[in-house]
């Protein structure tokens, strides 16, 4: 058996070199739902290899805490599917270099003018549910918050440990600002169970155990083009959804610098844009409207973008989670 | 007392080895986390609330789980009947299982929605809710009965049948037979139970934290996780770490004290049939099946609840499942051989060396983040680390079930050097021959058992996977996490359920093996 896996790693080590030898190795760190063959990223794979003359590989993991681990001797030349709650730490290391990309004219909610993390996609925070099954789903959030506690139940990611979670942290403060905590108080009864990610949390929902769950207001678009099911919608509430791009940047330590470049010109281009819809059901950042699939252009959208923006997230989210933690020990 | 002196000195080179490579991987890889964050960081309030509720949580489930394992391994021990031997295998199914399946099995019975509840409504009861405290001591009971049942099951066989017979012959009542056969057995095997789940539920991250109900369920390894991943206060997570490995030190040299050598001395292995007098009787029929009964019902039912939803899907399962599957297939095997070649010399030398049992009982006090992140920034100088991800994921899931394949070997091995260290050494069998002829026919059973214990554990375990791929490399754990975090719920049903039939063949043929070796 010993002998099989080191016959197997000895033949990729001979497989990475053959192809070193040919073409530059791009290497680009990204999330794990992002490079298996329902994300997005063997399609862009295959499509900057078509334009580069070079090898993509793709690093999948925890992005930012592998990066942080290894210092400017990390091998990446490129992290994709950063989020906002990250970039603060990520651009204190000075480990990140200029996207050089215009963003004047993406196609989001949010001006966007950060001269390092470039968004490639973006969706709003909501809460799903399943109409056929909730005859009375919340108007707005203040109609959660003021719901008995028996009207529904839902589940929530824990902050700790998700992006989701996390960000529900800040739409709350972002609302509620001091009263936050009060606001909490009013929705710990309903909150039927803290998971660890979001996939734990949208499995309870599908399986129907839970009510409601907090994803994103893209969500129900899969379900209605994979599934042809259009019973999950999303509430849509006047207060305004919680904005959550994913970013990309280039490292400054990376040894192919152009190629880097090429790369973030690449993710803006049609092409990629393109594909970001169905591949990571959320809204590509640079896409006219009209060019989207017919289910994203219908999706009901809130009127309302919040959005605190990555120093105040920063300094509001140790605080925001301990008021979370209080609220949910009384 | 010679022949102690020459134990003394002839402590095999193997188990000093295992030892040292165990110690390298629990506590070196702490000490790489503690020197790059360049030191440990004080622990916070909300981090002492984590520690308490960590320990009585495990405490609560180490304890139930132990005392309703004892009628069910004495219920499983004296009646015998059809499907008894399938029955047994399969009530160890639950403690196999990844972590986020039986989760959603036990939702699916206990839930909102479940079956209990289903059955509940029309007599007017009140829903219960798994969601709580509760819900996690019911998760980790359920994980953990089998364990106990089956490490309590093997010390009531070991008592030998002539011993049963005397008692028969001498006319005990049950009371007797508690008091000078069932409780100095209880003695010696229960203190190691309590501790093996005490341990588990010491590092458990998902349960606790997806049946917890929220923040108030926050357990070590989830604080370990937030400073990782929130804080990036890497000095944080060592300390915590550090914590968690001290209070497995210390429930460790507790359960050492509190447990009794059984002293049966060696029967003639005839098959211990059951002795009408002493287990007859109406009243402990009925109690027998019953306690029978509602284990099965308890154990199986989610895991019912788990195939009823992905059976369907099994069909419609893409295509990428397959490589991970026998990715996850190859590793189990290797892994199960790297267990038994680390727990086996360490467990023959832990009976009589307190450092042996302790190095390999490292591996549970482990948080399996630190480990993997220290493993991470020791090879990263040398070695890309995602070359090395199926190692490390082979290794770690090897060394995780180690504690495991130790302690049940340790009972077995403590009854066989009593009963067999005189003869052995009178006949100058020693070394390989008396491994080869005597230890391992003798242990053929918890031998079997571990290794399918070990495989089952590799095949289920999520682990090291997540910090070490390269996103190509998959294991079906991580396969059916994809398929999850990509909206596609059925399928990963169906992955949960592929998941579920493999590890079990793989734990029933291996524990099977074990049972047609032994020569008894």
């Amino acid at each position: 058996m010993k002998t099989h896996l080191m016959l197997a790693g000895a033949l990729s080590l001979i497989a990475t070199m053959a192809a070193a030898e040919d073409k530059p190795v791009l290497t680009v760190y990204a999330p794990d739902y992002f490079t298996s063959e329902w994300g997005p990223g063997p399609a862009i794979e295959k499509g900057f290899e078509a334009t580069c003359d070079c090898d993509l590989k793709f690093v999948a993991g925890d992005v930012l805490p592998r990066i942080l681990l290894e210092g400017d001797k990390t091998s990446a030349d490129i992290a994709i599917g950063l989020n906002t709650d990250v970039t603060a730490k990520a651009r204190a290391t000075g480990l990140f270099a200029p996207h050089n990309e215009d963003t004047s004219d993406l196609t989001m909610p949010v001006k966007w003018d950060d001269p390092i993390f470039l968004p490639f996609d973006w969706s709003e925070l909501a809460f799903v549910y399943d109409k056929t099954k909730l005859k009375n789903p919340p108007a707005s959030f203040q109609d959660l918050l003021d719901a008995p506690d028996d009207a529904y139940k839902i589940v929530i990611e824990d902050p700790r440990s998700s992006v989701a979670g996390l960000s529900l942290l800040l739409w709350v403060k972002d609302i509620y600002g001091d009263k936050a905590e009060e606001a909490w108080t009013k929705i710990a009864p309903k909150v039927l169970t803290v998971t660890p990610g979001w996939s734990e949390a949208y499995g309870m929902f599908t399986d129907g155990e839970a009510d409601m769950v907090l994803s994103y207001v893209t969500s129900p678009a899969y379900h209605i083009m994979a599934e042809e099911d259009d019973s999950k919608v999303a509430a849509i509430f006047p207060e305004g959804h919680y904005f959550t791009p994913e970013l990309v940047a280039q490292l400054k330590t990376s040894k192919h610098p152009e190629l880097a470049q090429k790369f973030l010109d690449y993710v803006l281009s049609p092409d990629f844009q393109g594909m970001i819809a169905t591949a990571n059901w959320s809204f590509p950042a640079k896409l006219p409207h009209d060019q989207l699939p017919e289910v994203f252009r219908n999706l009901p959208m809130p009127d309302k973008t919040l959005y605190l923006g990555e120093a105040e997230a920063e300094k509001l989210r140790g605080p925001a989670l301990e008021e979370w933690q209080r609220a949910f020990s009384k | 007392m010679a022949t102690r002196l020459l134990q003394i000195r002839r402590t095999p080179l193997w188990a000093v080895l295992a030892g040292a490579a165990l110690a390298a991987l629990v506590l070196g890889t702490l000490a790489a986390v503690t020197f790059r964050a360049g030191g440990l960081t004080g622990l916070r309030e909300t981090d002492l609330a984590a520690i308490r509720f960590t320990l009585w949580q495990a405490a609560a489930s180490a304890l139930i789980s132990c005392a309703l394992a004892i009628p069910v391994a004495r219920a499983l021990h004296r009646r015998r009947f059809a499907g008894r031997g399938l029955l047994i295998s399969l009530l160890g199914a639950p403690f196999i299982l990844p972590v986020i399946v039986a989760v959603f099995g036990l939702i699916a019975v206990f839930g909102r929605r479940g079956l209990v509840n289903a059955a509940l409504a029309p007599f007017g009861i009140d829903p219960i809710s798994i969601y709580g405290a509760q819900g996690v001591i019911i998760a980790h009971v359920f994980f953990n009965l089998p364990l106990a049942t089956r490490m309590i099951l093997h010390g009531w066989k070991a008592i030998p049948a002539e011993r049963f017979r005397l008692a028969a012959t001498l006319g005990f009542g049950p009371a007797e037979v508690t008091r000078h056969l069932e409780r100095p057995m209880l003695r010696s095997v229960l203190p190691g139970a309590f501790l093996a789940i005490f341990l588990v539920c010491l590092t458990s991250f998902a349960v606790a934290l997806t049946l917890g109900g929220g923040p108030r369920a926050t357990t070590v390894e989830l604080a370990i996780y937030q400073a990782f991943r929130f804080d990036f206060d890497m000095g944080r997570a060592a300390s915590l770490a550090l914590v968690q490995v001290a209070i497995s030190v210390v429930a460790l040299l507790i359960a050492a004290r509190a447990t009794l050598p059984s002293s049966f001395g060696a029967g003639h292995d005839r098959r211990a049939t059951p002795i009408r007098q002493l287990s007859g009787g109406a009243d402990r029929v009925a109690f027998d099946t019953l306690a029978i009964l509602l284990a099965a019902v308890f154990l199986l039912l989610p895991i019912g609840a788990v195939f009823a939803r992905g059976l369907p899907a099994l069909a419609e399962l893409p295509a990428m499942i397959w490589p991970a599957t026998l990715t996850s297939l190859v590793i189990a095997l290797a892994s199960t051989f790297v267990t038994l070649a680390i727990a086996l010399p360490l467990a023959l030398v832990a009976t009589r060396r307190r450092w042996a049992e302790i190095a390999a009982m490292l591996p549970m006090t482990a948080s399996s983040l630190v480990m993997g992140t220290g493993a991470f920034l020791i090879a990263r100088p040398f070695v890309n680390p995602t070359d090395l991800a199926l190692p490390m994921v082979l290794l770690t899931n090897a060394a995780l079930s180690v504690p495991f394949a130790t302690r049940i070997l340790m009972p077995e091995i403590r009854t066989l050097q009593a009963d067999y260290d005189r003869l052995a050494a009178s006949l100058g069998l020693h070394g390989f021959a008396r491994l080869r002829l005597l230890t391992i026919p003798r242990l053929a059973r918890p031998l079997g058992f571990s290794a399918g214990l070990a495989a089952a554990f590799s095949m289920g375990d999520l682990g090291v996977i997540t910090l070490f791929s390269d996103g190509q490399t998959r294991t079906l754990p991580l396969a059916l996490f994809q398929l999850m975090g990509s909206y596609r719920m059925d399928q990963a049903a169906g992955a949960a359920s592929l998941l579920l039939i493999l590890t079990f063949a793989l734990f029933w043929a291996l524990d099977r093996a074990g049972h047609y070796a032994d020569p008894r």
